[in-house]
């Protein structure tokens, strides 16, 4: 065990060692892990985040279709009361316009019933008056009896 | 196993834990050491080449490897090489911030380097004993010592430098007084001074010697063991030496990792006030 130079040469190499290593060797690898580190913390936070945003898109999406399956439904039901509706307006005024029909024809009978009376009533006056003529054998005065005439015309 | 030198057992030990000096012989000048008498004769002024060749190649492989690393290190997906060093980083991060709480941007590199670096050199263990010997002896060099952390003047110039490091930060962090007082002051009060100062200055100096020798004896056993079983029959070594390197392999990262750990622990002892 004979202590010599070489312990001195030994630190000295240390030394330099030492030195390189801390200068050259050690800041880049750390430097390089550190941020490996960051990045996949990063990456997993950004993860985390992404399911987040995911779970929260569902439930907007499931709400709002349950919404919009409800809106239907309104609408759905909506449209059947309002076809309902219809039709019963429609019957309300197919059966007004039938009963105005109905009038309508009713008044042109009348009418024409008045009419037909006239004319008949004329043509009895005519036919009486030719009757009374063949009866009595002479004419007769129109003009004296036609006040007596229009009289028996106006009781037909 | 120099040619000529007959291959006794002790010998062959002896061989195999003397390493190559170059130095100043007081008789023969400058030049490499032939025995272990003249290596011990050329005294401090000696350098232990086979070490120093070892712990600096090894080092220089590592930094080599992680700074290639480093220079592809991307936020990216890591692949093979890149994997590796960033696990080894992330590792020595961890254990540095659980121990060290405050701001230093020397430590955590220091304890990736001294982790790294020491299970390489103590991983040179692994290699069978004779081989890497064998071969330079063909090549013409004596002796081969290929294990720098088996080595006590490689133990002790890393914990000597984690020493200075000691003091260094304990003097910047709370200054000559405060440090001096840490030494002083403590755990008696001012009427006890030398009491207290015989307690902790051998707390202090404890620190770099515990930290070599506990690496070096750790690791100087191992290999004394490989080379015990490499004097069996050849038939019959690899049953214990397939275990002994098995359980190396833990002892060799362990003593790493030790090493790593107390440096860690003695560094943020000197950033601490009491």
């Amino acid at each position: 065990m004979n202590l010599n130079l070489t312990m001195i040469g030994q630190a000295i190499a240390f030394a330099v060692f030492v030195v390189f290593c801390m200068k050259y060797v050690w800041p880049p690898v750390i430097q390089a892990l550190r941020e490996r580190e960051k990045k996949i913390a990063d990456g997993l936070q950004a993860a985390e985040r992404a399911s987040r945003d995911l779970e929260l898109a569902q439930e907007k999406a499931s709400a709002e279709l349950k919404e919009a399956k409800q809106q239907a439904q309104e609408i759905i039901e909506q449209a059947n009361r309002r076809a309902n509706q219809m039709v019963e307006e429609a019957k309300d005024s197919a059966r007004t316009e039938g009963e105005r029909l109905i009038a309508a024809a009713k008044a042109e009978i009348e009418q024409e019933k008045n009419r037909a009376k006239e004319e008949l009533r004329a043509q009895v006056a005519a036919l009486a008056l030719a009757g009374a003529e063949k009866i009595l054998e002479t004419s007769v005065d129109s003009q004296a009896h036609s006040q007596m005439l229009d009289k028996l015309a106006a009781e037909l | 196993m120099a040619a000529g030198e007959t291959l006794t057992a002790s010998s062959y030990i002896q061989h195999h834990l003397q390493n190559l000096v170059y130095g100043k012989h007081p008789e023969n000048g400058w030049g490499f050491a032939h025995s272990a008498q003249e290596a011990q004769e050329m005294g401090f002024w000696a350098i232990h080449v086979d070490s120093m060749a070892w712990s600096i190649g090894l080092g220089v492989l590592f930094l080599w490897l992680f700074r290639k690393a480093a220079l592809k290190a991307s936020s990216g997906v890591p692949t093979g090489l890149q994997n590796f060093v960033e696990i080894m980083v992330e590792f020595v991060d961890n254990s540095v911030k659980e121990t060290f709480h405050g701001k230093n941007a020397v430590i955590a590199p220091l304890a990736l380097t001294i982790f790294c670096w020491i299970f390489l050199m103590n991983l040179m263990d692994l290699v069978p004993v004779d081989f890497l010997p064998y071969l330079f002896s063909a090549a013409g060099v004596e002796y081969m010592k290929v294990v720098p952390t088996t080595d006590v003047n490689i133990t002790f110039g890393m914990s000597l430098s984690v020493f200075f490091l000691i003091i260094y930060y304990s003097i910047k962090i709370k200054g000559v007084g405060g440090f001096v007082g840490e030494l002083t002051l403590q755990p008696f009060g001012k009427w006890m001074i030398p009491f207290n100062f015989l307690l902790e200055g051998v707390g202090l100096i404890a620190k770099p010697i515990s930290l070599a020798l506990r690496l070096f004896g750790n690791l100087y056993a191992g290999e004394l063991i490989f080379i015990l079983i490499a004097l069996l029959p050849f038939w019959a070594q690899w049953v214990l030496s397939v275990p002994w390197a098995i359980f190396h392999i833990l002892v060799i990262t362990l003593q790493a990792f030790i090493f790593m750990m107390l440096t860690i622990v003695y560094l943020s002892m000197a950033h601490e006030d009491h």
